[in-house]
């Protein structure tokens, strides 16, 4: 593997010193890719060093398509070319002069080959052959590539590169490829050296520190106070974003434990009901996106995006109704005997997933990322991925209108007044049990809201409800019964308190630590964090 | 057997139920062979094993097409265990005393597996196992049609330290007894082969577990030393869709920090979208994608049964149609179920698996497979990367110290699953057989 | 509102229970081991253990009804009793193999020898001592639920609050007991037991006399269950359900009773553990699932909760539905199982029991209305169907 690579290598500098954009005949250019085809991995890796030799920038589609894995070849005459579709659909065209080539059909087409090791030559084999190129977005993606890899052979070209370089956002991506190959190269003076430190040290991140770190061994004499100074410095910054990073992880944790329990905090916390069905409306909720999605992949591929802004609204109202069934089917006639509420919604709870397996078989169902909710971002130090993101906001979001319904809409103020005192919400003309409907289906399309977002995080499948409906009751409970307040404070204490001990105790122990904490607490506070007062309590 | 049904029937109510019921079709019992299917069917097991109960109903349904067995149709007794371990004894023992199957194929996680053994070694019957397992365990009654870790982890991390370079590693499992004893043998294994052991890091995670932030962003930082970095995941199935999705949304790519799992396949594949995920490896003894004549027939038939062109295939099935085979096999060169019969017949038996190899029942009840090592493909395939030659499935691994000494063989002289080959002893079940 | 008159009544038919219990314990083994095979009223060898198993559960249920049923304690962690009681067995069986593990190990088990273990952790010393392990099957659950009902009852956590904390109980011990560090066998548990009392455990003999153990045990538990319902102590806790605060106005110390009656019930419910796992052959963490102790509320729910014989009736019926359905209908039977659970609710309150003394109610009713009122006979005495 090392001795192949670095024969690429030696073939890239060769082809770097070479005219910039050396240009093959047709025919040889088109020799060349069809090497790709045929013969084992290690063929294909030659191949590809013999392209980068040929410092042909036509080549460098090739190589993309195929880092891919969306490159093909002819069976019978081992041509390689493009397509015009993924997998192998559409038209089929010439990879170099990109003519129609109408003789071949698309079942005679098969895949070129890559593996991870394919795929790393192939990435340092493109930015380096695009490290000259015309276009900027290449060439930075280029020089991205090359400080990634940071291989000291490839100094000469950067060196080339570098000068020729004009736009300074490149330059600088260059410069610090340059520091840290300085740093890694057995071969480079002290001055280099040393003056690669600081930029080193700006780059800043785990990264640069690794670097440094592995650099203290190799480095003088001279320079080792420098380099102990800057991974000092970027120890601590470290240090300071990994509680950040921590403290993220848990808001987004408890984001999740938010979503999850709120619907819970409704139906258990204002009504009383003790629902052990409320996994399972998560759960619908989250099967209601799977169809959303299915229905949309099929006919309209082009909304795929927007799949979970449909998804929403129809799987609040599937849970909705759902939540006012049970409630008008069972849950009325148990008011009273909230305890018994858990044995009836216990074994609806079953017969819920056994339904749902019947429909959708036991399988794990794919709910797709939209992209916008795909990959992550860079926030300072902080790594932060955009589905979680989201699922933060979201929670936030499902929080507030559910805070602003209860305090400024009718329908809100009347359950605010039913869970207060029934008998005389009653007595003043409320219909108590056209709201005790509409509140166990907001607390059950709430729940199913869940299922939306947390379908993004996690695996559909029957069972999805279960994992949920423990964790949900603890908050809801450590928060304190009847106050939402309670279950948002609850949800974000437990997700940074486990955030903050997982790394200690391990994900396991630190779970145990949790739990064992709650038992205490409710000891300490009976009536958890945000104990209702007044007349109420004393059931 | 119905008298004692309807005796039993004046005791109680429930009771009647429960032996009523299941002597209907043991009227049957002479013009069937009877096959007791144990996979549960609810519960959260159910997401794996379902599968494997329609793998079963699919092979009977071939066989008796085929004219069935000794001239007799081949009848599926299928029950749920319910992902409930207890359940699994309970249901074992009913299938096996009350319905009179000839031989069962079930159980998916060890704990059922550790939960019916001892009612095959009471009641004297076959169990065919089809999953990937721990090894340490031989028994008398029990074919492991898996993998062995000889046949899946080592040749992984094999493939990885001469093909990928990798120096540093990363073994992810969740906390149970596979992971566990799988994990220590690695562990063992590359400090053998002269990895450092603070180039190793071991994490364990509950069941479900569905939070995978801090973890990744950890075995990001693990990995960016410098040195190649790989992840050994023995992650159980329904955290790895979690896994995956927090894996490729912390972009972790397969070229910079490879993820190899012992237990993902085509099945927990097909619940998210693997476009980020492309390249990172599984190590199987079967892929659907492995492009044989055997192969290509059998996804045919099964997809036909199942009557969906979209289902498919993984390793345990692949596991269960090799046993059921070589259970075929060897009743018919016995010329009857009975169990000591069928015991004695299969050692040795061949019968083509569906990579183009043969697999081998050995004295040790474990097979021969090919191991094979395939990169994630964006449309949830495998492309096989590595495939070796046929590795004989070792019950007893050489990297533990306590079952290095230990041998299992069930073939004459001598006829037991831990046979110390220092001491020339059988350990306990030679004991336990002479009482 | 339960009356003098109702206790009465329980009282006579807890001995009849306690009676027929008795004979049970006789019967089953003999008809097992004395008739020939082929008898038609022999019992197979396969349903004395599985009997044996409904009456443990039984008897958990029990257990629960007593906290619940009489004290208003919803306990959602009481499958953790069990399966610690179970453990304890569990650990002096795993002992009991010796030298025939595997790895022929004379002291380490099997599991602890494969993940390296070079000696026994101190809370394995001297389970291999059957007495000393019934000690702990008593002791361990008693202890646990003296430390967390005297830190609970203490601060009056109750209602929900408690229900909670008490399934956080079970759900840590459950992930405690997944930890293979922690000593007991992991997910797989402790298992492949050979010897009880130097007695082979898969044995006939063996079986029946754990299952007339199990018998006995029962009714031991019905007789004392009984004993203290029927006892100032228990018409307090009865109050204690009712009105907790009254009671405590009137002078009680309601925390000491709740923790009276929580330490009898997790006792109660630790001896059913250890009679079940050599039973069934297996003991590991799942028996802590917050599911399983959920399920023990419901069979009590279904036979009917406040009275003896209810979660008797419903843990044996329970059961043996779940036993049957799996096996006839292994597809459908979880909405056999829900459906059940929520008719039960729906429709019977009161539970089984409930039903059956509605039925009385109603005949007595109409017997009251007759001309000449007849002395009740025929009083549909309810059978436990085991």
């Amino acid at each position: 593997m090392t001795f192949i690579r670095y024969f690429i290598i030696t073939l890239m500098l060769l082809g770097a010193a070479l005219p910039a954009h050396a240009q093959l005949a047709d025919t040889e250019l088109a020799a060349l890719v069809d090497a790709l085809a045929p013969g084992s991995f290690k063929d294909r890796e030659a191949a590809i060093g013999n392209l980068v030799a040929s410092g042909d920038q036509r080549a460098v589609p090739v190589l993309e398509t195929l880092l891919e894995g969306e490159l093909y070849f002819d069976e019978a005459s081992g041509k390689v070319v493009f397509t015009s579709a993924p997998s192998g659909k559409g038209a089929i065209a010439d990879p170099i002069t990109g003519a129609d080539l109408p003789d071949l059909a698309e079942g005679g087409l098969e895949k070129v080959k890559v593996n991870n090791n394919l795929r790393r030559v192939l990435r340092t084999a493109i930015g380096q052959m695009t490290l000259l190129s015309p276009i900027r977005d290449m060439r930075l993606s280029a020089a991205q590539s090359i400080l990634r890899d940071a291989d000291p052979a490839q100094l000469d070209l950067l060196d080339t590169a570098l000068a020729a370089e004009a736009d300074p956002a490149i330059g600088r991506v260059m410069d610090q490829a340059r520091a840290v190959i300085m740093l890694k190269s057995p071969d480079a003076s002290v001055e280099d050296k040393a003056a690669a430190v600081p930029v080193v040290q700006a780059i800043g991140g785990r990264d640069a520190l690794n670097t440094l770190t592995a650099a203290l061994a190799t480095a003088p004499a001279e320079i080792q106070p420098a380099i102990n100074q800057a991974i000092e410095g970027l120890a601590r910054d470290r240090a300071a974003w990994d509680v950040a990073q921590n403290v993220w992880f848990g808001i987004s944790l408890g984001s999740v434990l938010l979503l999850a329990a709120i619907g819970l905090a409704i139906t258990f916390g204002v009504m009383g009901v003790i629902n052990m069905a409320h996994g399972e409306m998560v759960m619908l909720g989250a099967y209601t996106t799977f169809v959303v999605q299915e229905i949309i992949r099929q006919n309209y591929p082009g909304l795929f995006d927007w799949s979970l802004a449909i998804a929403l609204p129809l799987a609040f109202l599937v849970t909705g109704l759902v939540g006012v069934a049970i409630e008008r089917g069972i849950i009325r006639f148990l008011y009273g005997r909230p305890l018994e509420t858990l044995l009836a919604t216990w074994g609806l709870s079953l017969i819920i997933q056994q339904a749902v397996q019947r429909i959708f078989t036991a399988n794990i169902r794919e709910v797709g990322n939209p992209s916008w909710m795909s990959g992550s971002f860079e926030l300072g130090g902080l790594a932060i991925t955009w589905n979680r993101f989201y699922i933060v906001i979201f929670a936030a979001l499902v929080f507030a209108a559910l805070l602003l319904v209860l305090k400024y809409t009718a329908i809100g103020l009347h359950m605010r007044a039913v869970t207060q005192n029934r008998r005389m919400a009653s007595a003043m003309g409320i219909r108590t049990p056209l709201v005790d409907a509409m509140t166990f289906g907001l607390g059950s399309g709430i729940a199913g809201l869940a299922g939306v977002a947390l379908s993004q995080i996690g695996n559909v499948s029957p069972n999805l409800g279960q994992g949920y409906i423990i964790d949900s009751f603890m908050v809801v409970v450590f928060g304190g019964v009847g106050n939402l307040w309670g279950t948002f404070v609850g949800a974000l204490t437990l997700g940074i308190a486990n955030k903050f001990i997982e790394p200690y105790a391990g994900a396991v122990l630190g779970k145990i630590i949790i739990l064992v904490l709650i038992i205490l607490f409710i000891q300490r506070r009976p009536r958890g964090l945000f104990a209702l007062k007044g007349r109420s309590v004393e059931a | 057997m119905t008298g004692v049904n309807r005796a039993i029937a004046g005791l109680g109510l429930g009771v009647a139920m429960t032996t009523g019921a299941v002597a209907v079709p043991a009227f049957a019992q002479d013009e069937t062979i009877k096959v007791g299917v144990l996979h549960s069917l609810s519960g959260t097991m159910a997401i794996s094993e379902t599968t494997l109960k329609d793998t079963m109903l699919f092979l009977i349904d071939e066989q008796n097409k085929k004219g069935g067995l000794l001239g007799k149709q081949l009848e599926a007794v299928v029950v749920d265990p319910a992902s409930d371990w207890p359940l699994f004894a309970e249901k074992a023992r009913e299938l096996i005393e009350v319905n009179g199957v000839a031989a069962v194929f079930g159980c998916w996680t060890s704990s059922s597996r550790k939960s019916v053994l001892p009612v095959f070694e009471e009641l004297n019957s076959i169990l065919f196992y089809p999953v990937q397992y721990e090894g340490e365990e031989s028994q008398r009654n029990v074919f492991y049609t898996g993998a062995a870790p000889n046949q899946q982890a080592i040749p992984a991390v094999d493939y990885l330290m001469e093909n990928a370079g990798v120096e540093r590693w990363v073994l992810a499992g969740t906390d149970y007894v596979y992971p566990q004893t799988t994990n220590k043998i690695l562990e063992q294994y590359l400090l053998d082969h002269g990895v450092a052991a603070e180039d190793i890091m071991i994490n364990y995670t509950p069941f479900g577990h569905s939070d995978w932030q801090t973890i990744v962003s950890d075995i990001k930082a693990f990995g960016s030393t410098g040195k190649m970095t790989a992840v050994i995941s023995t992650i159980n199935g329904d955290a790895n869709v979690p896994f995956y999705k927090e894996l490729a949304n912390q972009g972790i790519k397969a070229e910079d920090i490879p993820v190899i799992a012992f237990s993902v396949g085509e099945e927990e594949l097909a619940g998210f979208d693997t476009t980020p995920l492309v390249g990172h490896l599984a190590a199987w003894n079967y892929f659907q994608s492995v492009d044989t004549p055997e192969n290509e027939a059998f996804i045919a038939a099964w997809q036909a049964f199942m009557g969906n062109p979209d289902k498919v295939t993984n390793d345990p099935m692949e596991a269960t149609v090799i046993g059921f085979n070589l259970w075929v096999q060897a009743v018919e060169k016995a010329g009857t179920t009975d169990t000591d019969a069928v015991l004695d017949a299969i050692i040795g038996l061949q019968t083509p698996n569906l990579t183009g190899g043969m697999a081998t029942m050995l004295p040790n009840h474990h097979i021969t497979k090919p191991v094979l090592i395939g990169e994630i493909q964006a449309d949830g395939q495998f492309e096989v990367v590595s495939e070796s030659d046929l590795v004989p499935g070792d019950a007893w691994s050489d990297f533990l110290p306590e079952s290095k000494l230990i041998e299992a063989d069930w073939t004459a002289p001598i006829a037991c699953g831990n046979y110390n080959t220092e001491t020339k002893m059988c350990g306990g079940s030679e004991v336990a057989a002479a009482q | 509102m339960i009356t003098q008159a109702l206790f009465r009544a329980l009282d006579r038919k807890a001995i009849w229970l306690v009676a027929i219990l008795l004979l049970v314990a006789i019967a089953v083994p003999a008809s097992n081991l004395l008739l020939p095979d082929g008898n038609p009223l022999r019992l197979p060898n396969y349903a004395v253990p599985l009997f044996g198993k409904y009456l443990t559960y039984a008897m958990l249920a029990l257990a629960l009804d007593l906290v619940w049923g009489y004290c208003g304690i919803l306990s959602l962690g009481h499958g953790a009793f069990f399966a610690i009681g179970g453990y304890a067995m569990g650990m002096y069986l795993m002992r009991q193999i010796g030298t025939r593990g595997v790895y022929a190990n004379p002291t380490l088990p099997d599991f602890m020898v494969f993940l390296n273990w070079k000696e026994l952790p101190w809370y394995w010393l001297g389970m291999d001592n059957f007495w000393f392990a019934m000690v702990m099957v008593v002791l361990v659950p008693g202890l646990l639920a003296f430390v967390f009902g005297f830190l609970a009852f203490r601060s009056r956590v109750t209602g929900v609050y408690l229900s909670i904390i008490t399934q956080a109980m079970t759900y840590a011990l459950l992930l405690a007991f997944f930890r293979n560090d922690m000593g007991f066998g992991g997910n797989n548990g402790l298992t492949d037991f050979k010897d009880i009392l130097g007695q082979s455990i898969s044995a006939p003999a063996t079986r029946a006399a754990l299952f007339a153990a199990s018998a006995i045990a029962l009714a031991l538990a019905v007789l004392a269950c009984s004993l203290i319902v029927n006892s100032k102590l228990g018409k307090v806790m009865v109050a204690v359900r009712d009105a907790e605060s009254r009671t405590r106005f009137l002078g009680y110390r309601v925390e000491y009773v709740k923790l009276f009656a929580f330490v009898v019930s997790a006792i109660i419910a630790g001896i059913a553990g250890a009679l079940y796992v050599p039973q069934v052959g297996i003991i590991n963490p799942s028996e802590f699932e917050p599911a399983n102790s959920i399920e023990v509320v419901i069979w009590t729910a279904v036979g009917g909760r406040g009275t003896i014989i209810g979660p008797i009736i419903g843990g044996i019926l329970v059961n043996v539905g779940k036993s049957y359905f799996t096996g006839a209908f292994p597809e459908y039977w979880l909405f056999a199982l829900g459906a059940l659970f929520v008719v039960t609710t729906l429709f019977l309150p009161k539970g089984i029991v409930g039903l059956i003394g509605q039925y009385r109610a109603a005949t007595t009713r109409r017997e009251q209305h007759a001309p000449t009122p007849r002395t009740v006979d025929a009083e549909p005495q309810p059978r436990p169907a085991e």
